[in-house]
């Protein structure tokens, strides 16, 4: 094992997704460490000395620990500027592709993740229908800004942070069947990226932790 | 420019940093309480139906952290909102987003749930908070002078002021958290801070 090889920390579900996935566009090889939540195993001795939140992910890289899947990825664009750029270069599409990848990050994920944990409490119907308010909140919100920026992608014609954060998103609703065709443009951008190396290699189902819920 | 923001809330943030920036603009009430972020006329301007949302230079701008990034980006004047260097920018921006997609999200969909007593919500809610304090005051072990990062005030004070504020009727002893108390009480003595504090606000009034 190279001492220099970065690692990342992380499960083959969920956020991590979206830092393996910048990974792989920025072409940087890691070591893929497993952290089993289901199990609880970020709740570890061993694990919190890494990150003391006892949350994933968490990528070592540059002698570093990094967490919180927003600035991973904008450390990795400033400090591996090659293409593609994950943060655009216009001050305004910027903003859009922050603003995207947040509606995403602080309003869908963290509601989501607070309605799973109460499943049991709220009944599975009640359960899902606020998680499919919110998926619906959070894509019409995002096929409104989709109106004014996307090309082929969410941003113009490149890869950005905004598409990064839309396929486990999507990847999320198609769990939970709710009918993306109210959303032509994210539906169109989603079946490009779904087509990518980088997307396809850093799926869920072809990670080593990998298991049929 | 136009602020359509709230006097409580994350709103603050984004008033802080115009503040801070200079940058003098319009406030224009959304009165959350009334629901006002749902009127077809707010939509047009978010149709997130969320607040704040500030209109600037033809512009209108969603998302507290993508906004204060274009404000120092299209101001780079002092004060430098995020660092030059790019570990410190990543510390910046992540104690920032601990709180707003950490602890803030998490803490605001609770409080809107009906199944649960108060007791119980405000047991979790105060949890999250000493979670959140908790990772940041070890961020700021090695990050913090003056301010969260280094002597330069930075988009993480701007996130803590509000998430300090909020946190005001837990049962949290903020002399646990040495550096955050510390930190807090020089940014409560700055003008910009005090400004833009929600109840100097126009639209401000006792919950």
């Amino acid at each position: 094992m190279s001492l220099n090889k970065p690692i990342l920390w992380n499960f083959y579900r969920g956020a991590s997704w979206r830092v393996r996935i910048a990974l792989a566009f920025k072409k940087i090889d890691y070591e893929y460490k497993s952290v089993n939540i289901d199990k609880g195993e970020q709740f570890t001795k061993e694990y919190e000395n890494i990150n003391p939140n006892n949350e994933i992910p968490t990528l070592q890289i540059d002698g570093f620990n990094l967490t919180q899947t927003m600035p991973i990825i904008e450390y990795l664009d400033e400090t591996r500027p090659s293409e593609p750029k994950l943060i655009p270069v216009d001050s305004y599409l910027r903003c859009k592709a922050r603003s995207i990848a947040e509606i995403v990050n602080s309003g869908m994920q963290p509601y989501q993740k607070v309605i799973k944990r109460l499943g049991k409490e709220l009944g599975e119907e009640e359960k899902n229908a606020r998680l499919e308010l919110s998926t619906k909140k959070a894509f019409k919100a995002i096929e409104s800004i989709l109106a004014e920026t996307s090309g082929k992608y969410c941003i113009g014609d490149s890869i950005t942070i905004a598409d990064i954060f839309l396929v486990p998103a999507v990847h999320a609703a198609r769990l939970q069947k709710i009918n993306l065709n109210h959303y032509p443009t994210i539906s169109r951008i989603t079946d490009r990226l779904d087509q990518l190396p980088e997307v396809i290699q850093t799926h869920p189902k072809k990670q080593v932790d990998f298991q049929q819920s | 420019p136009v602020l359509y923001n709230f006097h409580r809330g994350s709103s603050w943030r984004v008033r802080i940093a115009l503040a801070l920036k200079k940058i003098d603009y319009e406030y224009k009430a959304v009165n959350i309480d009334k629901g006002e972020q749902f009127t077809k006329e707010y939509e047009k301007i978010n149709p997130n139906n969320e607040i704040p949302t500030l209109q600037i230079d033809g512009f209108s701008l969603m998302q507290t952290m993508p906004i204060i990034e274009y404000l120092d980006e299209t101001r780079p004047y002092e004060p430098k909102l995020l660092p030059t260097d790019s570990y410190k920018r990543y510390k910046a921006r992540s104690i920032a987003e601990i709180i707003n997609s950490g602890m803030h999200p998490y803490q605001k969909t609770i409080k809107r749930l009906v199944n649960e007593t108060q007791e119980e919500k405000y047991k979790k809610i105060e949890l999250l908070t000493r979670k959140a304090f908790r990772t940041i005051e070890s961020i700021l072990s090695e990050t913090s002078g003056q301010y969260c990062v280094g002597d330069c005030i930075t988009i993480a004070d701007i996130y803590l002021v509000p998430a300090v504020h909020s946190a005001r009727f837990q049962k949290i002893d903020l002399n646990e958290y040495p550096n955050i108390s510390r930190i807090i009480d020089h940014l409560n003595q700055l003008p910009e801070v005090i400004k833009t504090h929600p109840k100097n606000q126009i639209d401000y009034h006792q919950a």
